[in-house]
């Protein structure tokens, strides 16, 4: 009786991490199959000759920040600017973007862009695409397989990001003392790795001191916990920097500063990291005091470099799009004019 | 030793261990600051961020009287979570106390439904509760992610604010709706015959089933309360940021709640349940979590440090354990004096393996 007792329990815990697997996928479908119809929309009327066939392969639509990249790409491969854009959407699943890969090779694209779900993986693929003669460029994360297999990459550096926060509080608190507390993102994961080191680096030397750093798993949810325990721990008075890993953890301590009796932006400094259109808002509210955009925009570029690859010009092998970074004033200028 | 022998000593025992740690390892864990008329504090914290956790795993515990489980309250949370932020949103005056109660009324009927739904599965249908749970622990958050168009709805509204941010008397109120369903609940189920008969049917469903308990209708309620009480929790959640974010509200909360009933005393085998156990096992949990942040664990180590601490309080509280160290201080008392098989090294040694397994 125990015994199947323990065995039911394990297979709970099996059942939730399936659904954390799939979870998203399920979210996904809906946005993948309204997208599909778009492209189909776009690309119905019969391409003419000189009309770029691109197959692009996208890791799935996982945050708003993806939804806002995939959109970005279609409207950059879009037919007015002589593209018939395939689109394709993994779901995260990295074999079945290895097969829409696979796909787009057969079907004789003349170029193929792919945002990898995995590092790793893509040596045969990436060879077929190279023997078929259809160029690679690769879009926000990179691959491990060599070089030679693809034509460029375009994206943007997390660290860079990091720095340039960092150096911005540097820049205004660096000379008094001051008490930072962080949210991290989620344990591991790329851009918390890459932006805490970027960061660390551009404050070192100053006298901003961390004195504490916790992960709030990117969430608006975890954000507010763990900055309520901060709170508790030291006092509104004993921090005067919040470092938070992106937009959502920050407006998650905007709700826990003010529970507390305390002014966001102005008893406890906020420095953040995406600029979404909440971000943003609480900005030109007065509440964040900066915010490092972390841009999904790159189909401009991605269009860009597919055009001068075709053409046979020399390109780079990685592109970083430069992201921009607000204060108050300058967010109250563009906020209406941003698209995500 | 009468109290040793409370179902209720071990679960409170941990419960108090850790709280006690804590405010030596420090202080401010237990720092309570007056505001306004108001509590401030952790403990105050610990108190309102319980709120969710609490409804779901009250509902958790019912469903696992039946022998049941309940996997998709996480689900429900986020889906009530968006229907009563789109209402709201989709309002035309956001702030009124009149589209506020709409927005909760029809969020707590459409999670109503949904727990209507898994009972179905459950006691109609004859589906293993798990698999039944499963489609809407895997579907919900799809429908979560339709109704908010994908995106993190967010609205500001005063007297949705007021659910998990708001102050009655001296403390949020937030704890009062979990006291308040906590008392509803223990009084319907002990003061009425109800508790006894869901014990029953979970002890022996056919048993109970050939002596008249109408096993079906009671199933399918455990289910529907379940549903209903994580709407509720999805409600306060949402309340608690003013936002709807479909992918990550209440997620992975149904094992926590699995976990809290069963810190609680509370057998995953079905049958005796307690109600008491559960706040018990909700507060441990709760309280688990801040002990992480103020004992300042690094995020990579956190979730080991979680883990060590469920099992330490798992251990703790296990009979087995109980009766392994009943045995082994009588064994030190009648001192280690009893024949060994003088055989040679070899037996010795395998003597000796054979106590390091037993111990």
């Amino acid at each position: 009786m125990k015994k199947r007792f323990l065995s039911t329990f394990a297979l709970a815990g099996v059942a939730a991490l399936t659904m954390a697997g799939c979870t998203t996928e399920t979210g996904t479908t809906t946005e993948e199959t309204a997208g599909e119809t778009t492209t189909e929309a776009g690309g119905g009327e019969e391409a003419a000759s000189d009309v770029i066939t691109v197959g692009f392969a996208q890791t799935g639509a996982e945050s708003g920040w993806r939804s806002a990249n995939t959109e970005s790409m279609q409207t950059a491969f879009s037919e007015d600017n002589g593209f018939e854009l395939i689109f394709n959407a993994a779901d995260n699943d990295p074999a079945a973007q290895i097969s829409a890969v696979r796909n787009f090779i057969n079907q004789g694209v003349d170029a193929i862009v792919i945002a990898p779900v995995v590092e790793d993986g893509w040596d045969d693929v990436l060879a077929e695409a190279a023997s078929a003669e259809i160029p690679v460029i690769l879009e926000d994360r990179t691959v491990s397989a060599s070089e030679d297999l693809y034509a460029s990459w375009v994206g943007l550096d997390f660290e860079a990001e990091g720095v340039k926060a960092g150096e911005w509080a540097a820049e205004q608190y660096g000379d008094t003392e001051t008490k930072m507390v962080v949210l991290e993102g989620t344990t591991g994961s790329a851009p918390a790795n890459d932006r805490a080191a970027g960061f660390a680096s551009a404050i070192e030397g100053t006298m901003i001191e961390t004195i504490d750093s916790q992960t709030g798993d990117f969430t608006r949810d975890g954000g507010k916990s763990v900055m309520e325990g901060y709170i508790a721990n030291y006092g509104i008075d004993g921090i005067d920097l919040v470092f938070a890993h992106n937009d959502d953890m920050g407006l998650g301590a905007i709700e826990a500063i003010e529970a507390a009796g305390g002014v966001p932006g102005e008893d406890i400094k906020i420095i953040t990291i995406d600029a979404v259109k909440d971000g943003m808002q609480a900005l030109v509210d007065g509440k964040i005091n900066y915010i490092v955009e972390c841009n999904p925009l790159l189909g401009d570029q991605a269009a860009d470099l597919v055009k001068k690859v075709l053409a046979g010009e020399d390109v780079d092998k990685a592109y970083y799009v430069e992201d921009q970074a607000f204060d108050q004033a300058a967010a109250a200028e563009v906020i209406d004019s941003r698209p995500y | 030793m009468t109290l040793l022998k409370h179902r209720l000593f071990w679960p409170v025992a941990a419960l108090v261990t850790l709280v006690v740690v804590n405010v030596i390892a420090n202080p401010n864990f237990a720092k309570v600051t007056m505001r306004d008329g108001d509590l401030y504090g952790n403990p105050v914290t610990i108190l309102r961020e319980s709120a969710p956790l609490m409804l779901v795993a009250l509902g958790m515990t019912l469903v696992i009287a039946t022998r049941g489980i309940d996997l998709s309250v996480g689900a429900v949370m986020a889906v009530s979570g968006a229907v009563s932020l789109t209402i709201i949103a989709d309002s035309p005056d956001p702030g009124s106390l009149g589209t506020v109660t709409v927005a909760i009324v029809v969020a707590v009927l459409v999670a109503l439904v949904l727990g209507a739904w898994n009972g179905f599965l459950v006691s109609v249908l004859g589906i293993q509760p798990i698999i039944a749970t499963l489609v809407l622990m895997l579907a919900g958050r799809g429908v979560a992610l339709l109704i908010t168009g994908g995106a993190i709805t967010t609205v500001t509204s005063a007297p949705y604010k007021f659910l998990s941010n708001g102050y009655l008397i001296l403390l949020p109120v937030a704890f009062f709706i979990w006291v308040a369903v906590v008392a509803i609940v223990a009084l319907v189920e002990r003061r009425t015959a109800l508790g006894m008969l869901t014990e029953s049917v979970g002890i022996n469903p056919e048993a109970s089933r050939l002596a008249g308990v109408r096993s079906r209708g009671i199933i399918w309620a455990a289910y529907m309360v379940s549903g209903l009480l994580a709407g509720v929790a999805g409600i306060i959640n949402a309340s608690n940021t003013m936002a709807a974010d479909s992918n990550n509200a209440g997620y992975l909360i149904e094992l926590y709640a699995i976990l809290a009933v069963v810190l609680g005393g509370t057998s995953l085998m079905g049958g005796k349940f307690s109600i008491a156990g559960t706040v018990i096992g909700v507060l441990t949990v709760t309280t688990l979590d801040k002990t992480i942040q103020f004992f300042g664990v690094p995020p990579a180590q956190s979730p080991v440090f979680f883990a060590v601490v469920v099992v330490i309080v798992v251990l703790v509280q296990s009979p087995r354990v109980h009766a392994w160290g009943r045995a082994a201080s009588a064994r030190m008392r009648r001192t280690p004096s009893s024949g060994e098989p003088p055989t040679g090294p070899g037996a010795a040694s395998a003597a000796k393996k054979h106590e390091e397994v037993a111990a």
